[in-house]
């Protein structure tokens, strides 16, 4: 990373001001990457920085140039003659030539020295592999055996490699504040890591255009502490045997959930339940969740039962069907067997 | 009169000079011109009724104006309209009127080929649109992104007509757009006027050969893209399907070898433009022409270097990424080494603030914010937090409008008393100026502030709370704005027109040949064939520096001059791949006719080629003085 990010602080100070800071009272942009909170999102963004002064600086020069010939040599009246017609000048010319030159040497040394910086994740980062779907994301957690979905948890201060690939079409993983996006591309992996600095929750998003809920496909980073992190890991792998304790009505949800009545199980997973389908996001922990419908959506009773009831309202272009057809009572026993799982 | 010798052709060549048919029929580079220019501009309109839906749809998060689909398949045809069907063709529109008349010329070395590259422009514009009328919502309407990513592309993900559309359309574009880069080539290799050699030639001359250049080196890329993509559709083949062992990647590469220097298509000639503008309206010489012919040459090759920036994100790893990384900040150099030329071109001029004038400054102005933003997205690390931004949408709004449309609108304003005979309204082009001035940064400044705060692109909707709000809201004003200045430049043309055709023929004091002759021209362009010396040879004709001998208008002509006769060919021609790309739809729309359409396609176009080789010479002698 070098002398490129360090400074960071009043680098981002300037630049929130160039641009976004300008808005009154919105001094909270959660999705910003000039507020980088991991070393991939520092260097991407301290280089972008660098570049940024550069072209504001260059920007203001010509700007200030162009407004200063226009008006300096703009036609008067009662003007005679014609003006002598230059045809060139070799030494003015190559001076803007080499400056520029010189310029972009100096930007491309931090650019090649980044890029090799923030390709490949450290030694020893706990990897999850990150699905695309349309219209959310699976993670994977192969070493931990737990899966789950839209919402990735992880070791704050710690690296996390990330396999990235799709299920259907292109995607993008990116998270602004940890790292710049690398594609989710079906038929490849594509390797990147992140790393959250401090506990907190980052936004992110699919940045790949992939069909009608494109602008619906987001997701939560979740960055832990460690301890906080390792209990998740253990109360999660512990729930690998199935929901227990339900209430009645939480029972007579997982009923419908597994039986063709509800049909959920054809799509989702529970863990430890005969529900084990592959088409739309591992359930286990929807109860954890903050949110739903791949970050749509808070999660709370009402919008979990609307969106079960017609996803499509929330989603167009998803593949889950309207649930119209169930019965207030079931529809309320579904939410509550999956509010339970947690 | 006409030439009316036998000929194997089954229609004769049209002999009308006036109504309909006449234009039907035109194989005139001045008439070619106008209809491109008319039609691009319809096309112009229509993609900013789309950017204004979607601009209302995202004033406010949340919005329901329109669906999801609708949104995905604005976004697609707004900019398919904006790039194939507006801004291209308003610049073929000035390659076509000016070039044979900045050369010394009387037509472009084929006209025939000319009318048919219009023609089949017009039917794939009227293609590449057919599905609005069976609306978005069965995905008829491309909806897949203005470079329809595979696998979005395929059948299972893009099940509707859309796609086909999209993609056949593109194929008939892009023949035309081929078949008058050739013209173009040949026209300014071989009909120079005597005297003009390459360096004596206009800027903007230069900049339509190097484009026409581009245009045949990257134009083939895309074409084979679209037709693997179409057989994938039509015939299930397996280019682009992951299961089948095809490659998604590989398309992006493919499109992107023609999609980069198509950027460079749509701005070089523009620049050519504002190279023409500048000088005569500082009345100075262009500063530093020869660098300004290699920066240009410069940027045409570097433009086929630099395709996979597009694709930073897409896991080429950190080798490849560097390289075209560092190829992508080399392109800065020429292009920076152009802005100081425009600048210095006006120290020490006389500058006159005309409409046309204006948008010159305008357009070095707003390019320059284009151009830097465009340096930013050269860095590769950091170009992963842009890319797929507001941020980029900012950048290459910045060089399409700010850059292209700018020059278009200074070009236009420049040329029009040339075109029409009327100089446009001076008052009302300020008026227009200003508003679109002011109403583009207003509505496109403010992508700059969103892609940084982490707005992706193509999201037909956002959540509040992400401090996106307010800069929305800014853009949305930003179009009306806009709109109100392009409807003010509307105005001033149609009440130019109705004024009487009193324009001198030299009404800017210009430089270059087109302002030897009437304002507009007569028919044949040149009563004499000029003979030039220097380059902007009529302003050295008309303030000679020492005893130079700057142009000649040639001997006095002997006898009537040859015009080319009109032919009804090439819009048959055009008709016959149209009709076949109908068929092609129609095997994707299972009706039993698709493969009989497709062979009368090819049946029409046999017969076009067949008329064209044998409906003989035709065309008009004329008196220089008569006619038109």
């Amino acid at each position: 990373m070098g002398m490129w990010t360090r400074q960071r602080g009043a680098r981002r100070g300037l630049a929130l001001l160039l641009a976004g800071g300008l808005l009154a009272g919105c001094s909270t942009l959660p999705q910003t990457p000039l507020d980088p909170k991991g070393p991939v999102a520092q260097t991407q963004t301290g280089l972008l920085l660098y570049t940024l002064y550069i072209a504001v600086g260059i920007g203001i020069f010509v700007t200030a140039a162009l407004l200063y010939v226009v008006f300096r040599f703009r036609a008067r009246p009662g003007q005679t003659g014609v003006p002598l017609q230059i045809r060139g000048n070799h030494l003015l010319e190559i001076v803007w030539t080499v400056i520029p030159i010189l310029i972009l040497v100096s930007v491309a040394f931090p650019t090649v020295e980044a890029a090799f910086s923030t390709a490949t994740p450290p030694e020893g980062a706990l990897t999850v592999r990150a699905v695309g779907y349309r219209w959310w994301f699976a993670f994977e957690y192969p070493e931990l055996g737990i899966v789950t979905a839209n919402e990735l948890r992880i070791p704050a201060g710690q690296p996390v490699r990330l396999e990235l690939t799709s299920n259907d079409v292109i995607h993008s993983f990116w998270v602004p504040k940890l790292a710049g996006k690398t594609d989710m591309v079906p038929g490849r992996v594509n390797i990147a890591w992140i790393q959250a600095d401090e506990p907190d929750v980052y936004l992110g998003q699919c940045a790949e255009f992939c069909g009608d809920s494109h602008a619906n496909m987001r997701f939560l980073v979740k960055a832990l502490p460690q301890a906080e992190f390792d209990e998740w890991v253990r109360q999660r792998q512990a729930m690998a045997e199935g929901p227990r304790d339900l209430s009645p009505a939480a029972a007579r949800g997982r009923e419908l959930f597994e039986s063709t009545a509800g049909n959920c199980f054809a799509c989702h997973a529970v863990d430890g339940t005969k529900a084990q389908g592959a088409v739309g996001p591992n359930l286990t922990d929807v109860g954890q969740r903050s949110t739903l419908a791949a970050g749509i959506l808070e999660n709370d009773y009402e919008n979990l039962k609307a969106w079960v009831k017609d996803p499509a309202a929330f989603k167009p272009g998803t593949t889950m069907p309207s649930h119209a057809r169930l019965s207030e009572q079931d529809l309320d026993a579904i939410v509550q067997y999956l509010q339970s799982l947690k | 009169m006409a030439t009316a010798a036998k000929t194997l052709g089954f229609i004769p060549r049209p002999t009308a000079q006036t109504g309909f048919w006449s234009w039907v029929a035109t194989v005139d580079h001045k008439r070619i011109g106008i209809l491109y220019g008319v039609t691009g501009f319809l096309f112009f309109l229509v993609g900013g009724l789309e950017a204004w839906v979607m601009r209302l749809q995202l004033a406010r998060p949340g919005l329901e104006v329109v669906t999801a689909r609708t949104f995905n398949a604005l976004f697609t045809m707004h900019a398919t309209t904006m790039i194939f069907l507006g801004v291209m063709p308003l610049l073929a529109a000035f390659m076509n009127y000016l070039l044979p008349l900045l050369i010394g010329a009387r037509d472009v070395a084929f006209p025939r080929l000319n009318a048919f590259s219009y023609w089949i422009y017009l039917f794939g514009a009227i293609f590449i649109n057919i599905g609005w009328l069976k609306g978005t919502a069965g995905g008829d309407v491309p909806d897949i992104g203005w470079f329809g990513y595979a696998n979005l592309t395929s059948v299972e993900f893009s099940g509707g007509l859309g796609t086909d559309i999209w993609t056949l359309g593109l194929l008939l574009l892009g023949l035309g757009t081929l078949v008058s880069a050739f013209n173009f080539i040949v026209t300014i290799l071989n009909m120079r006027a005597p005297g003009m050699s390459l360096m004596k030639m206009p800027i903007f001359v230069w900049t339509v050969l190097v484009t026409s250049a581009l245009i045949i080196f990257a134009f083939p890329s895309v074409t084979v893209a679209l037709i693997m993509l179409m057989f994938d559709r039509a015939f299930a083949a397996n280019f682009f399907e992951v299961a089948a062992g095809g490659s998604v990647v590989f398309y992006q590469h493919l499109f992107w070898t023609f999609g980069h220097p198509e950027v460079y298509i749509l701005i070089l000639p523009a620049m050519g433009i504002v190279s023409e503008v500048l000088p005569v309206h500082a009345r100075k010489m262009l500063f530093g022409y020869s660098v300004m012919v290699f920066s240009t040459a410069l940027i045409g090759f570097m433009g086929f270097t630099v395709w996979s920036h597009h694709m930073f994100t897409v896991g080429m790893g950190p080798v490849v990424n560097s390289i075209f990384a560092l190829t992508t900040m080399a392109i800065a150099v020429p292009t920076g080494v152009k802005i100081f030329n425009w600048i210095s071109t006006m120290w020490g001029g006389q500058v006159r603030f005309t409409t046309a004038m204006l948008f010159a400054i305008g357009f070095i102005a707003s390019f320059t914010i284009g151009g830097l933003s465009g340096f930013m997205h050269a860095a590769a690390p950091s170009n992963t937090q842009q890319h797929d931004t507001y941020f980029v949408v900012a950048h290459f709004h910045y060089v399409l409008i700010g850059g292209s449309v700018f020059a278009l609108f200074s070009g236009i304003h420049h040329w029009f008393p040339k075109v029409f005979g009327r100089l446009l309204d001076e008052r009302l082009g300020r008026w227009s100026f200003w508003l679109i001035f002011t109403g583009f940064h207003t509505f496109a400044f403010p992508f700059h502030f969103l892609g940084l705060m982490g707005m992706p692109r193509r999201i037909y909707t956002y959540a509040p709370g992400l401090g996106w709000e307010l800069w929305n809201l800014v853009s949305t004003i930003g179009v009306f704005v806009l709109a109100a200045g392009v409807l003010t430049f509307i105005a001033n043309v149609v009440v130019t027109m109705r004024r009487p055709a009193d324009a001198p023929a030299d009404p800017w004091d210009g430089r270059t040949l087109e302002w030897t002759i009437p304002s507009p021209p007569p028919v044949y362009n040149f009563a004499t064939l000029p003979v030039v010396y220097l380059r902007d040879a009529f302003w050295f004709h008309k303030y000679p520096e020492g005893k130079e001998k700057a142009l000649d208008f040639g001997s006095p002509q002997t006898g009537p001059i040859h015009l080319p006769g009109p032919s009804l060919m090439p819009i048959l021609l055009a008709l016959g791949p149209t009709v076949a790309a109908a068929g092609v739809l129609f095997i994707r729309m299972r009706l039993s006719y698709a493969v009989p359409v497709i062979v009368a396609g090819f049946v029409i176009t046999l017969l076009a080629i067949w008329g064209w080789a044998f409906e003989g010479e035709g065309g008009a002698l004329i008196e220089p003085g008569e006619g038109d």
